[in-house]
């Protein structure tokens, strides 16, 4: 091969240097990619925050009350003690009694648009979903308060006269009947957790692969059982991290459930009295409290903040392996 | 399938029993199904029922510009205050939420994609939609008003910071649907990357970044709680978003709901109706945006 | 199995008459002011004459390299000035990876490596201390699927020449009409430039990004197979337009229809794979590379004459 070899030189003349890299471009494209990342960063910068600045400002409260914070249910401002199990109880209550509703629901709705509605019909599903995830949750609260807790008081009385003593059931239906209850928040709240596990689910069962169906089908199987066999096994993991964002939901809810609980520092199974729970008592004390009881106040929304933010890496992480597990 | 040996009608008859029951599942399956929407309906037209009742009637000229009866006692209009500081809050809000979170989003899809950092950042991103919203007032109050006092602005800090996560999925979604054939297009044409980012993706995905935002407007809107730790409350309107207190829509209803007046209950279902109205319409605005959208891509 | 690379040594003396040959400074000294931008309005400092015979990239020992799977090895061939070059043979030889560093579009692949040397007008394309925004401003590429901007078909045109910084909006219409009359779309659209270049037909769609690279005349134009989305009518008139674009850029074409290669180019390029028995990974190889005519009536290597009269692939 004839070839010569190649000359040293890199560059030269008029062109090579045109095409030569510029500091002041290359500076233009990092700083861009710089301001970028600083964005992206700022989220983490801002839960870091959020986890320090409360945190720090409600230490006095943690430290004065210990463990008590949420072992004791004894709630009294005046005399410095704060012991939050009641409204622990009353979140956990009313977010139970919101699941056991919406769960239901949202999953009928949800496998109704994938499986069996036709197409015209999926579309204003989808409007009507929308429609109840829009509507801001003070008037949620609003309805509550002055139509739903007084329509729904003489049913929470007739349902406990009739129950009356026994035993199971009038542990929790018995008793006295209040409007503004566990029972009333855990209503609402079943009604504004609806949309978000309602697409969430929607979303995990678009993705079971259709295959999956049409073989069942081809067998034989009724829509119900080509359901029971091929969709819901495949979709379980998703939708139980869809349940599980509902629920993280459910916990955060403040004002709706403010409003209709009844504000009562006790701790009961009858679902019909009133109660209290973490977000409706930091929201309904703290205008008028005083410097330690907002520090306590803000050591609840510690708390809170604490169990959601867990609950949603639980949930994302469910969700995350069983997309793997479907795409794999 | 399993053959039946015997008489064609004794299996026709096992057959018939089979599916009897079966069938019946499949129709109570079926029932729950369609029932469940049923069940969603409900609540949806019970509510929107209450509020045209009881609120389309205080809605009018001057209940959006009259203040706020001092005593809550009396009746009659208006929610004045609320309504400007309900639009001036969240347009800060917006301000601030929507550049941070763009930017955001271009980092993780443009640069960061798989890296460690865009997925921690995408994972905290998802927690921090998930984190209540008296959490966040909780913590502009800590962070913010003890240090410069109750403020319009404090409300919109608050509201930003619920907003971010939301428009950075959002936005993030969307720059991933612009094809990467334009990408490469204005590559091969000697356009640096981010130019090529600010020239033709950013345009590209526009309308659907634009419908994202508008949701985490409308959300941002009703929010209440932070309202309350941050803003405080006033009967009059306050223009200054950075001095003193303010009010909103959403704050008002919770306050006029607690009372026992007729005439602030009835402010409250009006305001609840200007809020429900301010929602819907950016809501449909964001669908309308996210269709034409979706004709315009329609073509080769 | 190189033997075939038509012409003697690749000329490596840089065609400007700057005797200056010493290598520049990594960072520019103050005195060295940043070009203008450059639209490519301006003629290149002393272009050659419409020389045949002047090299206009010469590649020696090219490797490329997916993460560990090697894609292309050993290529040596030149690309001569206003000719069209094609590069053609079956599917995954890696023309399109060999096309594709010319204008070191492979370095948006994040696991590519290129090893080798190409040289471009003599230059060192592979230098650390090229940038390869400016080398795209120069070589410009149309792709196998058009992919014109959702923009209006002005936009689009106007797009390369205003990054370039083209500001002046008399200036802009002109090299929008020129571009467009070049690439034979003007007259089909002159009267709705501003309407959305994604309503047009597919053929039109590959025109107007034809007519977007040169607008901001470039020295040589690469296409990766840019009309396997087109229809026989749409491709013929493309096929026209190259011939017509030939006197004004350099040409390079990927292609796998020989039928095509044949009517348009000047040089062919013929590609194969070598399968690894271990590892059932294909390498690229160039088998032959010769004038048109040559390559289709008389080729020197058994396995082009299998390719072209269609005994495989």
């Amino acid at each position: 091969m004839p070839a010569p070899p190649a000359p040293p030189t890199i560059v030269s003349g008029d062109r090579g240097r045109a095409l030569m890299r510029r500091p002041a471009v290359e500076r233009k494209e990092n700083g861009f990619r710089f301001l970028t990342m600083g964005s992206g960063v700022a989220v983490l910068a801002v839960l870091a925050l959020i986890a320090w600045s409360t945190t720090a400002r409600s230490w006095d409260a943690f430290t004065s009350q210990g463990l008590g914070f949420i072992i004791s249910s004894e709630w009294a401002p005046n005399r410095g003690k704060f012991g939050a199990l009641a409204f622990i109880y009353g979140t956990v209550v009313v977010s139970a009694i919101a699941l056991a509703i919406a769960v239901p629901v949202s999953l009928g709705i949800a496998l109704f648009v994938t499986e069996a509605a036709p197409r015209r019909v999926r579309k204003g599903v989808g409007y009507v979903i929308d429609l109840l995830a829009a509507i801001p949750s003070v008037v949620y609260g609003l309805w509550g308060l002055l139509v739903l807790a007084p329509t729904l008081e003489p049913i929470y009385e007739a349902v406990s006269s009739a129950v009356g003593e026994t035993p199971v059931l009038s542990t929790f239906f018995g008793g006295q009947a209040n409007g503004k209850s566990f029972m009333t928040a855990g209503i609402i709240l079943a009604v504004m957790i609806t949309p978000i596990v309602t697409s969430l689910s929607r979303e995990v069962l678009l993705t079971v692969p259709g295959a999956q169906r049409e073989a069942a089908l081809a067998l034989g199987a009724t829509r119900w059982e080509t359901i029971r066999a091929s969709v819901l096994p495949w979709a379980k993991g998703g939708i139980t991290g869809s349940v599980m964002l509902g629920l993280g939901r459910a916990m955060g809810e403040t004002i709706a459930v403010a409003l209709v609980i009844g504000s009562s520092n006790q701790i009961t199974t009858r679902l019909f009295s009133s109660g209290d729970a973490m977000p409706a008592v930091i929201v309904n004390e703290f205008p008028e409290a005083a410097d330690t009881h907002r520090a306590a106040l803000i050591g609840l929304g510690v708390v809170l903040f604490a169990l959601t933010i867990l609950v949603n890496v639980v949930a994302r992480g469910i969700v995350k392996r069983s997309e793997r597990r479907l795409a794999g | 399938m399993t053959a039946v040996q015997g008489d064609a009608a004794v299996f026709a008859a096992l057959e018939a029993s089979l599916t009897r029951g079966r069938r019946a599942k499949n129709l109570l399956a079926t029932a729950w199904m369609a029932g469940s929407l049923v069940v969603a309906l409900v609540p949806l037209g019970w509510v929107v029922f209450y509020l045209i009742q009881n609120g389309a009637s205080s809605f009018s000229l001057e209940f959006l510009t009259e203040s706020i009866p001092v005593s809550s006692r009396g009746y009659g209009p208006g929610m004045g205050p609320a309504v400007i500081g309900t639009l001036l809050i969240t347009l800060m809000a917006t301000v601030l939420a929507v550049p941070l979170g763009v930017l955001g989003a271009i980092y993780l899809n443009e640069y960061g994609a798989k890296s460690r950092l865009a997925s921690v950042i995408r994972l905290m991103s998802d927690v921090m939609t998930g984190v209540p919203s008296i959490v966040m007032g909780l913590f502009i109050y800590t962070v913010w008003v003890l240090n410069f006092g109750l403020s319009g602005f404090a409300g919109s800090l608050a509201l930003a910071c619920l907003m971010l996560p939301i428009v950075i999925r959002s936005t993030e979604e969307m720059l991933r649907l612009v094809p990467d054939e334009l990408r490469q297009a204005s590559m091969a044409l000697g356009n640096s990357k981010w130019r090529t980012i600010v020239t033709v993706v950013l345009p590209a995905a526009l309308p659907g970044l634009v419908s994202g935002v508008m949701l985490a407007v409308a959300r941002a809107a009703g929010e209440t709680a932070p309202i309350v730790f941050c803003v405080g409350v006033v009967s009059d309107t306050n223009w200054n978003l950075f001095d003193g207190s303010n009010t909103t829509l959403a704050a008002q209803i919770f306050a006029n709901a607690q009372l026992p007046y007729p005439g602030a209950q009835e402010r409250a279902w009006g305001a609840a109706f200007t809020l429900v109205l301010l929602v819907f319409l950016l809501t449909v605005a964001a669908r309308v945006i996210t269709n034409r959208y979706s004709k315009k891509r329609g073509g080769a | 199995m190189n033997d075939a690379v038509v012409g003697g040594s690749p000329t490596t003396t840089p065609r400007q008459g700057s005797p200056d040959r010493s290598v520049l400074a990594p960072t520019p000294t103050p005195r060295e002011v940043p070009m203008p931008v450059d639209t490519g309005a301006a003629p290149i400092p002393n272009p050659a004459p419409a020389d045949r015979s002047s090299n206009v990239f010469d590649i020696n020992d090219l490797d490329v390299y997916y993460g560990p799977f090697r894609a292309v090895r050993d290529v040596r061939l030149e690309i001569k000035e206003r000719e069209i070059t094609a590069f053609i043979g079956p599917s995954g030889c890696g023309k399109t990876t060999v096309l594709r560093c010319l204008n070191r579009m492979n370095d948006l692949i994040a696991s590519c490596r290129v090893n080798g040397d190409i040289r471009y007008h003599g230059i060192d394309l592979l230098g650390d201390d090229i940038d390869p925004v400016e080398v795209r401003r120069r070589i410009g590429m149309v792709f196998q699927k058009p992919n014109p901007f959702p923009k209006s078909i002005y936009d689009n045109v106007a797009f390369g020449p205003k990054i370039g910084g083209v500001k002046d909006k008399a200036t802009l219409d002109g090299i929008v009409e020129s571009a467009l009359t070049k690439a034979a779309l003007w007259d089909e659209v002159k009267d709705r430039l501003k309407t959305s270049a994604m309503g047009m037909s597919g053929g039109q769609q590959q025109r107007l990004c034809i007519a977007r690279t040169i607008a901001v005349q470039p020295d040589v134009v690469l296409m990766d197979e840019p009309c396997s989305a087109l229809d026989p009518i749409a491709t013929a008139r493309i096929e026209d337009l190259m011939q017509e674009l030939k006197s004004d850029y350099t040409i390079v074409i990927v292609t796998h229809n020989m039928q095509q290669a044949a009517r348009v180019s000047d040089r062919t390029a013929f590609f194969t794979a070598e399968v690894n028995p271990d590892s059932d990974s294909r390498t690229g190889i160039l088998v032959e590379y010769d004038a048109t005519d040559k390559m289709f009536s008389n080729p020197s290597d058994q396995r082009t004459e299998n390719y072209v009269t269609g005994r495989f692939g």
